[in-house]
């Protein structure tokens, strides 16, 4: 057992918090400024980061990476998420469509799409969950049709972020109704900037559109922007998914302790902290983030040792958002009013926080799922 | 970063698990704690094989390893139950090493470490301990006052009634002393209990781990409507739980043993959260295992509640979850005022 970094980590966490010191973002755009001013702050930011050769260290180095390890990785996302820096503008692409393309890819592919992921010249978006499929993501109903070398494409997806912002969608659609639901499927990239596809903000509980829903009625996809094969899309999509916690999950988790940090402040100046109701509560939340971060430490570096991450990571997610929302609940006893303040930063994070139990795997499936796959309990069989 | 053990304490973890499969069965166990005595012959047999002295110094007798070996064999000695003195010697053995003078660990390790003699360890509050767990067998017994300050005692000096606890499978004793008996432990008490807390929690994760184990068997034998109960979703959410609150409770303690060996800057924090953690983990495991039993959970004879009593000892044991969240919360006041002042 060895708690600390590496030299080569120290070497390499230094090295990014020295640069992102010299060269922090320019301030956030205010609230009022609008979704396209912010969406340009973080495209300027992603652009800084590229140019220094920091845009996504976890690619290979023949992609313009730095072939980091996941150690490195991590420490990268959790020292953006100290220095409170933007996600950059194009964090789909880089952490899901790039990776996803470099296991799936044609040489073709890698060759065309990877440079402008980096760049955040292309912005990409996720076309997975529909109205009728969220957790039961295999039983979507967006069909492709073949149609001469392109395939026609008709349905609806929903919760895409970026997606007016966006070039390229990672679409799964059903190319064959006849065979079981996880096999019929398909994973294109979509090109955004068509007719045939419309994008109409979701309007969130926070009041803000971080998402939105996708109508497409015969959009148009060349045969050449297949990923992975025609009938292979549940695995392609099965390794965007991989990707979507591994490395996310360390900035959400410094940003946790960061707000926790926030909130014990408060506590003190408010001093509640010697309140022995309060000064119970904090400290379980404090323990709660320190178990996050020895359990995200440990399934990594267990990865790392001994080959592919297990679905123990479910465990973090499911503690990440619980203590989130207790976290940012327990704020608004301490903060007062300005938490239930529309506007305001708490009552930004009280609302958000609700998103976490929900988005990237609810509690209730993590639940079957460390359930099923980590104690091996039976599966209750459902109607197919 | 690497949470695994090194090959050795693999090792030490796959013979002690083996040894005690072998002989601490639960009917072995159960036998025991009806008659309420301790295993002599499994103690002497650990004995040989140096247990009680594997995080004593090489120099009084020990086998010089650390708090993580230490903390492999609590927890593999709490997932069987054996009903031998391990943890109250070990408990005796951390203070009077850590807190002691040259000289009690010179007259007390040697005996401690090689398992002539046991040792145990209790709170006492005007001199009074309760429930003072291996205190009825001990040649050598350590009391810890609230002010922080320490006495190691013999029996002679003090009055030791034993009292049945509601976990029979460690004897537990009432230690009366008046307040000038004993001889004071003149080195740092608080650092020693630090180290002792790491060794209750991982008995604690150790009892966590087997209550899950035998939950998640039964319920995938046990059939009611026709299918395994452990098919439905209110029964294995609650094992995931089981899971959940167990490994949170393994993360910290594994920090807290890694503290205590490598760098003890944060080893007060990390032993009230292993401590918070564990104790809060043990409770609500294995009260869970015994509702996932449903009727047979609340039987005599199904094993699962020799986890449940032995949680609820070790929960209170050095203090409980919200003696240390509170002990964490002066912890953290104390970092916003050193961040403030800076």
């Amino acid at each position: 057992m060895d708690l600390t970094f590496s030299d080569r980590e120290t070497a390499f966490r230094d090295e990014l918090r020295g640069w992102l010191t010299d060269n922090p973002p320019d301030p956030k755009p205010p609230a009022d400024a609008g979704d396209d001013a912010q969406f340009a702050w973080r495209r300027d930011w992603q652009r800084r980061l590229y140019d220094a050769g920091w845009a996504a260290p976890a690619w290979p180095t023949e992609y313009g990476g730095r072939g980091a390890s996941q150690s490195e990785s991590a420490i990268y996302f959790e020292e953006l998420g100290r220095a409170r820096v933007p996600f950059a503008a194009n964090t789909l692409g880089l952490l899901l469509g790039g990776p996803t393309l470099m296991v799936w890819g044609t040489p073709e592919q890698k060759e065309r799409y990877l440079a402008p992921i980096l760049s955040g010249e292309e912005i990409w978006c996720q076309g997975f969950s529909e109205p009728d499929a969220g957790s039961d993501l295999a039983a979507l109903k967006t069909r492709a049709v073949k149609d001469g070398d392109d395939w026609m494409v008709t349905g609806q997806k929903v919760w895409t972020s970026g997606a007016q912002y966006s070039k390229w969608c990672m679409l799964v659609a059903r190319t064959d109704s006849d065979v079981a639901k996880h096999k019929g499927l398909t994973y294109f990239l979509m090109d955004m900037k068509q007719d045939a596809v419309q994008v109409r903000p979701l309007r969130q509980i926070t009041g803000e559109a971080e998402f939105n829903e996708l109508f497409i009625e015969e959009a148009r996809i060349p045969d050449a922007n297949v990923v992975g094969g025609v009938g292979n899309g549940w695995k392609v999509a099965l390794t965007t998914l991989m990707n979507e916690r591994a490395g996310l999950g360390f900035a959400l988790q410094i940003r946790l302790r960061q707000l926790l940090d926030d909130v014990i402040a408060k506590a003190a100046e408010r001093g509640l902290l010697e309140d022995p109701l309060y000064a119970d509560a904090l400290a379980e939340l404090h323990m709660r983030c320190e178990s996050i971060r020895l359990l995200a430490w440990k399934g990594l570096t267990d990865a790392e040792r001994y080959g592919q991450p297990g679905p123990e990571g479910s465990l973090v997610k499911w503690l990440w958002s619980d203590t989130n929302q207790r976290l940012t609940q327990l704020a608004v006893d301490i903060v007062g009013p300005e938490a239930l303040t529309a506007g305001t930063g708490w009552s930004y994070e009280l609302l958000r926080a609700r998103g976490n139990t929900i988005e990237g795997g609810t509690t209730e499936v993590l639940k079957n799922i460390v359930a099923e796959r980590v104690l091996g309990l039976p599966r209750l069989k459902v109607a197919a | 970063m690497d949470f695994g053990f090194t090959d050795d304490q693999r090792e030490i973890q796959r013979t002690a698990r083996e040894l005690l499969a072998e002989r601490a069965r639960p009917e072995r166990v159960r036998e025991h704690a009806e008659a309420g005595r301790v295993d002599a012959t499994l103690w002497r047999e650990l004995c040989e094989l140096g247990w009680p002295g594997i995080a004593v110094a090489e120099e009084h007798g020990g086998q010089g390893l650390g708090s993580i070996e230490l903390s492999i064999l609590c927890e593999e000695l709490g997932r069987s139950l054996a009903p031998v003195p391990f943890l109250p010697s070990a408990l005796a053995a951390t203070l009077i090493e850590h807190a002691g003078s040259p000289e009690q660990c010179a007259r007390w390790l040697p005996g401690l470490a090689g398992g002539e003699i046991t040792g145990a360890l209790g709170v006492a509050v005007e001199g009074t301990a309760q429930l003072v767990g291996g205190a009825p067998d001990a040649a050598v017994i350590v009391l810890v006052e609230d002010d922080g300050g320490g006495r190691v005692l013999t029996p002679e000096q003090a009055e030791v009634t034993p009292v049945a606890a509601i976990d029979p499978t460690r004897p537990a004793a009432l230690v009366s002393t008046s307040e000038d008996a004993g001889e004071a432990l003149a080195g740092d008490v608080a650092a020693g209990i630090d180290r002792a807390l790491v060794a209750v929690s991982s008995e604690l994760v150790g009892v966590c781990e087997r209550a899950l184990e035998m939950t998640v068997a039964y319920v995938k034998e046990r059939k009611q409507f026709g299918v395994p109960v452990g098919a439905y979703q209110a029964v294995s959410h609650r094992c995931a739980q089981m899971l959940l609150e167990t490994e949170k409770a393994r993360a910290t303690t594994g920090f807290a043993a890694w503290s205590a060996d490598a760098d003890t800057s944060r080893l007060a924090e990390a032993a009230a959260m292993a401590k918070a953690g564990a104790s809060d983990a043990g409770r609500e495991v294995t009260a869970s295992a015994i509702q996932a039993h449903g009727g047979i959970g609340f039987t005599w004879e199904a094993d699962v509640h020799w986890l449940f009593k032995r949680a609820q000892l070790d929960a209170v044991l050095l203090g409980g979850a919200k003696h240390h969240r509170a002990r964490l919360a002066a912890i953290l006041a104390d970092q916003v005022g050193a961040s403030a002042a800076a």
